[in-house]
């Protein structure tokens, strides 16, 4: 058994959160409030000196105690840093309602970066390599294989179709997208058993935790 | 036990059933044997096919929720990049990653390769917030996304941080070791790294993330996958040299689990079908 | 123009990301990658928001004595210590000896963890109260579940063992990710991808406005 106090202290902390499986109770609501605050106190201070001191505060430090200070070069924006600085401040207006507004044009640009980097990312990789993947031929060589690969393309043609609402499914589109909901059943199900091995891996690495670094049993 | 009885069980005796035999195994293994599948050959052997002594990117995206699916799959990732004798610089993406992914690589440095020096053959550095946007920026230099590694050492100073001379951006790399646990992940790495700068990839995620990336490893974008606790119990045992990780010592855990959550599914309907108004009471 | 100003720089700052990835010169890649800089130092001023408006909240709550009052207390009490610490340890906080990763290995790591680890726990009552087979895709999801539930575990092929290679669990296992998983997973993808593309290009054109939120 371990005499670390810490360990203790967290072994402790999951027998409080596991007494929930019998009911909810005042150690389970304890635990889970001390979880949630430590939680934000946490990220407050990663961001804090991983990011704003490192990656904005230094930088601006630097800018301005050296030569150069309005000269910025790629990887190196010196004094320019000081729009995301000043927008990241004005981010704290929503929490005051009348100037609340302001906290929009930092939103607006965290919006704009990131919906121009997903839509061409998704174009790229979810759309056209998946097409392109998706032409493949359909005689491999191997009947086996080759009936796999036909049915892969069946019910890629079948599942998209079903996404396809424009339309009333009726008809050889009701069969298509018939067909496609069996193949999205298939893959359902199949997350299904996935979800489940992650969900139990948890339970057995908390076990692992409490049987090993806790009681000792190797 | 009649199978009203069954249908009205109060379902702490379920827990309690599961809590057992998940216990039951991790006290007394029954050895069950364990079979590589395809997708984490292709794992291993992408990351044996490395030139040795190359520097490798390694991006650890998860915290300690899932510590006992993709812990033991970077370990076993540093054992196989380190018997190379590769250089592996290592990011974090998610903000409750740093600590615990630090502490797995000292673990493994620190018992396996204690003659490795940090900031000469692998360096840590860190996490950042932004995503998507991260990964792109160190598309143009990774420094300038990381300008001070995990221990705030800069990354710029290459007395304290040899590794980094040879690190430039994507270019610098042969291959993109990604372990996550799903947003930012390998789906983000896929679309924004491996399909705009071209960057060879493997990856090990969670299970209930490994489904959705089968479509990126038929299509080459991945060139291997590890899912969940099995993907790394069966890397461990395609790397061999003896590891016992903790994944292969859960196989047996996880594979009562399963028999028991198939036994609920089709219990649960034998006890609906036989109730039915009209059926066999 | 409390609106409009933020929609034109969703926009100028949306579509010139688009150009960047087609435009791989200077005049473009450069700016492309100074607002990348500044959405990371923005998305980390939003985390540190997060927190400021948990502490909000929850003080909030504690003043006017609210219903679980005490929790909250825990939960600031947890959040100032955790924070006070955070930035008392100084910029090598990280470091394995100090306060602040003792707060993060004996109380985040372990409770966080743990929250999670409850759900196998109702995944199994689930599986039994909830998992009813009454339609064919009912059916087939079940079947498909416990296929590859089992499958993907040794315990399928040691059951399955005295078949022949292809009929055993692991094998048919492998053979529903490979096809008509991956089938629907990729259709499923693809329509995701269309579907991404066609908000992005709604936010950026002003069209999708919701993230402004508020009245006026």
């Amino acid at each position: 058994m371990s005499h670390d106090f810490g360990l203790w202290i967290a072994a402790l902390l999951t027998l409080c959160i596991f007494s929930f499986l019998y009911k909810d109770n005042p150690f389970y609501k304890f635990a889970e409030h001390l979880f949630v605050g430590v939680s934000a106190g946490y990220y407050i201070v990663l961001n804090f000196w991983t990011v704003i001191m490192t990656n904005l505060w230094d930088p601006l430090v630097k800018a301005f105690s050296n030569p150069g200070t309005f000269s910025p070069q790629q990887g190196d924006y010196r004094a320019l840093l000081l729009i995301p600085g000043i927008l990241g401040l004005l981010l704290f207006t929503r929490l005051f309602g009348k100037i609340g507004w302001m906290s929009r044009w930092a939103l607006a640009v965290i919006i704009g970066v990131y919906a121009g980097l997903k839509t061409t990312g998704f174009a790229q990789s979810d759309l056209v390599a998946q097409v392109q993947a998706s032409l493949q031929p359909l005689w491999t060589g191997s009947l086996g294989q080759s009936i796999s690969v036909i049915l892969f393309t069946i019910g890629l043609i079948c599942s998209l179709l079903f996404f396809f609402f424009s339309r009333e499914h009726k008809g050889a589109l009701g069969v298509a997208s018939k067909i496609g909901v069996y193949f999205l059943m298939i893959s359902f199900g199949a997350g299904y058993g996935y979800t489940v091995m992650s969900r139990v891996s948890l339970l057995i690495g908390r076990f692992q935790f409490l049987l090993e670094d806790w009681l000792g049993f190797k | 036990m009649g199978l009203e009885s069954i249908e009205k069980l109060d379902r702490r005796w379920l827990f309690l059933l599961m809590g057992l035999l998940v216990l039951g195994p991790l006290i007394a293994p029954i050895g069950l044997p364990l079979t590589v599948s395809v997708p984490v050959q292709g794992f291993f052997d992408t990351v044996a096919k490395v030139p040795d002594g190359s520097t490798v990117l390694m991006s650890c995206d998860y915290d300690p929720a899932s510590r006992p699916e993709l812990v033991p799959m970077t370990k076993t990732a540093m054992h196989q990049l380190m018997d190379k004798n590769c250089k592996v610089v290592v990011t974090v993406l998610w903000p409750g990653g740093p600590g615990i992914v630090d502490q797995t690589l000292r673990e493994v440095m620190r018992e396996s390769y204690p003659a490795k020096k940090y900031g000469v053959d692998w360096v840590n550095l860190g996490y950042k917030a932004g995503n998507e946007a991260v990964m792109v920026v160190m598309g143009q230099g990774i420094a300038n996304a990381f300008p001070e590694d995990y221990t705030s050492q800069s990354t710029t100073d290459y007395t304290k941080l040899p590794i980094m001379r040879g690190v430039r951006d994507y270019s610098s790399f042969p291959l993109l070791v990604n372990i996550s646990a799903g947003y930012p992940g390998t789906k983000e790495w896929v679309q924004q790294v491996q399909s705009r700068f071209h960057l060879p990839m493997v990856s090990g995620c969670t299970a209930v993330s490994a489904p959705e990336y089968y479509p990126y490893l038929q299509s080459g974008q991945l060139q291997g996958l590890l899912g969940g606790m099995a993907g790394a119990a069966e890397y461990e045992k395609a790397y061999g040299h003896g590891l016992k990780g903790a994944a292969t010592k859960g196989m047996d855990a996880q594979s009562l689990a399963h028999v028991f959550v198939a036994i609920c599914i089709l219990l649960g309907n034998v006890v609906q079908i036989t109730r039915r108004p009209g059926g066999a009471a | 123009m409390k609106r409009e100003i933020p929609l034109f720089i969703t926009a100028a700052i949306g579509l010139y990301m688009i150009l960047s990835f087609f435009v791989p010169h200077q005049f473009v890649s450069v700016p492309a990658d100074f607002l990348q800089q500044c959405a990371i130092i923005l998305v980390a001023f939003g985390y540190v928001l997060g927190g400021a408006n948990a502490l909000r909240v929850n003080f909030d709550t504690i003043y006017k004595r609210q219903s679980g009052w005490p929790y909250k207390a825990v939960l600031v009490a947890g959040l100032l210590t955790t924070l006070i610490i955070g930035l008392a340890d100084g910029r090598n906080w990280q470091d394995e000896t100090t306060r602040s990763m003792w707060i993060y290995n004996r109380l985040y790591s372990p409770m966080q963890a743990t929250m999670f680890a409850l759900l196998a726990f109702f995944i199994a009552s689930a599986a039994f109260r909830a998992f009813r087979i009454r339609t064919v895709e009912a059916g087939l999801l079940a079947v498909a579940a416990l296929i590859v539930m089992l499958g993907r575990v040794p315990v399928g092929n040691w059951a399955t063992g005295f078949l022949p290679h292809w009929a055993q669990l692991g094998t048919v296992q492998e053979w529903i990710m490979n096809f008509p998983q991956n089938a629907a997973k990729r259709a499923i993808l693809i329509g995701a991808a269309l579907g991404v593309m066609a908000t992005g290009l709604r936010v950026i054109l002003g069209i999708e406005r919701s993230y402004l939120s508020g009245e006026d």
